[in-house]
């Protein structure tokens, strides 16, 4: 099975059916272990207990950035090879993300609160997941500007790519800016030694918190799909009506029934 | 007057060099811009304003004008080239020459850096000329506003190339205002970061002017590669 295979939605919508209580599983299993061994894990003799927060806090900003990377592919997708299912994740993707990026963005400053004596700090990782989330948002408002979801698409991946090229600008400027105003202030966790009692657990969380992306992905495009074909039916249902008010005839129920089987659902 | 010039512009003959294709657009979209209904010059008007808005809000603490002085004629230029900015691609979308450029001989990522930089030479050469002023207002000594206007020089551009692509997607989306600002003010963190640190390198230091300047000059030229190839992919996408 290849990806081209999934170009059919119909295909995509039973692979996905059988994947899915699967991936739930994973997911369940894979969070349980990792909050045990998070719970369990070891005070740290500087931070205390909050170090604690590192372990959802972390995996939450690693898939912030990650969640833009598959939605780049998904860009590259929908431009270059008219993959009509990458329009469909590429959305999906977005509320997602700028729901882990806002996850750790939270956890972050219920971590600065006693570790920086503030809950907002201008530091510069701080600030370019602020931007990072900005942009998130930014895109989700795009999407939700335009009715026409092809070309929504379209115009959503040409700033999901300029945003991928950007952010590693903007997160470039926004270190050099903050070393600038206001050198060394920054407590700096862990650092590449991170004794193995965090690592271990950290790690677990990381694999979780990415089974835990797959599964609400799948299960966004799930919904788009199915939100998709409920438009395409409404149209459908409109326009028969209307031509029966226009001349009361042809509007055969079969294609009503084959439009839920159709390959390229709500772009017609 | 306006349909009569873009017919000129995208129709050039098929004899014409490309260079010579290019340069009447860009002429077309100069004169355009500077006669009535072009409206160039109020992004000036804007920029003054806001200019002349700071003080009402911070004070009118000239050595605390003199500290935010780069800053404001920062924000000042941001916020005015922004302005202007949806104007780049919404005008020739109205009266249909937009389609012609697009189905024309020129290559559409060529004819969209042109028109990006007729619109700079309009909307953003402007707010360089008129920094000088509006650093007296604001305290400035020349050394200062020089290296203010230097930065602007070299990072503008950059806000209008970006820019440019934001005024692309909008304009293929049939929206303009607000999400256009929301899209494009994200990209230009970057230029304003290097612009104003540049400023006040070469005003109080400790830092080398050098080293801001240089990386803000090589934010304008990567916008010069992104922004024409990504607008023309989106005017292509766009506008079928």
């Amino acid at each position: 099975m290849t990806l081209i295979d999934l170009a059919n939605p119909t295909r995509f919508m039973t692979l996905s059916a059988r994947v899915l209580p699967w991936l739930a599983a994973a997911t369940a299993i894979l969070l349980a272990i990792g909050l045990y061994q998070s719970a369990v894990a070891p005070d740290d003799y500087q931070q205390g207990a909050t170090v604690k927060i590192m372990f959802i806090h972390v995996p939450n900003a690693w898939l912030s950035m990650m969640v833009w990377g598959v939605m780049s592919l998904a860009a590259l997708g929908t431009l270059v090879w008219r993959h009509p299912l990458a329009d469909v994740a590429a959305k999906a993707a977005a509320p997602i993300g700028a729901a882990f990026t806002f996850l750790a963005l939270v956890t972050g400053s219920l971590w600065g609160r006693p570790m920086w004596g503030t809950y907002w700090e201008w530091d510069a990782r701080l600030t370019s997941v602020l931007i990072l989330f900005l942009m998130y948002l930014g895109l989700i408002a795009l999407w939700r500007a335009v009715e026409d979801p092809s070309r929504a698409a379209r115009a959503a991946a040409i700033l999901t790519l300029v945003g991928a090229i950007n952010l590693p600008i903007i997160k470039f400027s926004v270190d050099w800016w903050n070393t600038l105003h206001q050198p060394a202030s920054v407590l700096r966790m862990g650092g590449p030694t991170l004794d193995r009692a965090f690592l271990i657990p950290l790690l677990m969380m990381a694999l979780a918190f990415s089974f835990l992306f797959l599964t609400l992905h799948l299960a966004a495009m799930r919904n788009e799909i199915l939100r998709r074909r409920v438009r395409t039916l409404q149209m459908r249902q409109a326009r028969a009506s209307s031509s029966e008010v226009g001349s009361s005839s042809e509007v055969d129920s079969g294609s009503r029934e084959g439009s839920a089987s159709r390959p390229e659902f709500g772009s017609a | 007057m306006r349909a009569v010039e873009s017919r000129h512009a995208a129709h050039a003959p098929a004899a014409v060099p490309r260079m010579t294709a290019l340069t009447a657009l860009i002429k077309r979209d100069l004169r355009i811009a500077l006669r009535v209904g072009g409206g160039a010059l109020i992004g000036v008007l804007f920029f003054l304003t806001v200019v002349v808005l700071m003080p009402f809000a911070v004070g009118p603490d000239l050595a605390l004008l003199t500290r935010l002085g780069p800053a404001i004629l920062w924000l000042g230029a941001l916020l005015a080239s922004l302005l202007t900015l949806d104007r780049v691609f919404a005008a020739d979308h109205e009266d249909g020459s937009l389609d012609l450029i697009v189905m024309g001989r020129t290559p559409l990522e060529l004819a969209c850096a042109a028109k990006a930089l007729a619109h700079w030479i309009a909307a953003g050469l402007p707010l360089i000329i008129a920094t000088p002023v509006l650093g007296l207002l604001l305290n400035l000594d020349a050394a200062s506003t020089s290296a203010v206007a230097l930065t602007l020089l070299a990072g503008t551009p950059a806000l209008t190339f970006t820019g440019m692509i934001g005024a692309a997607l909008a304009v293929t989306l049939h929206r303009g205002g607000l999400l256009l600002a929301v899209l494009v003010l994200p990209l230009s963190i970057p230029v304003l970061i290097f612009g104003v640190a540049a400023s006040q390198a070469a005003i109080s230091g400790p830092l080398w002017f050098g080293a801001p300047f240089s990386i803000l000059c090589a934010l304008s030229l990567v916008s010069f590669v992104v922004g024409p190839f990504a607008a023309a992919a989106s005017l292509r996408q766009g506008l079928d």
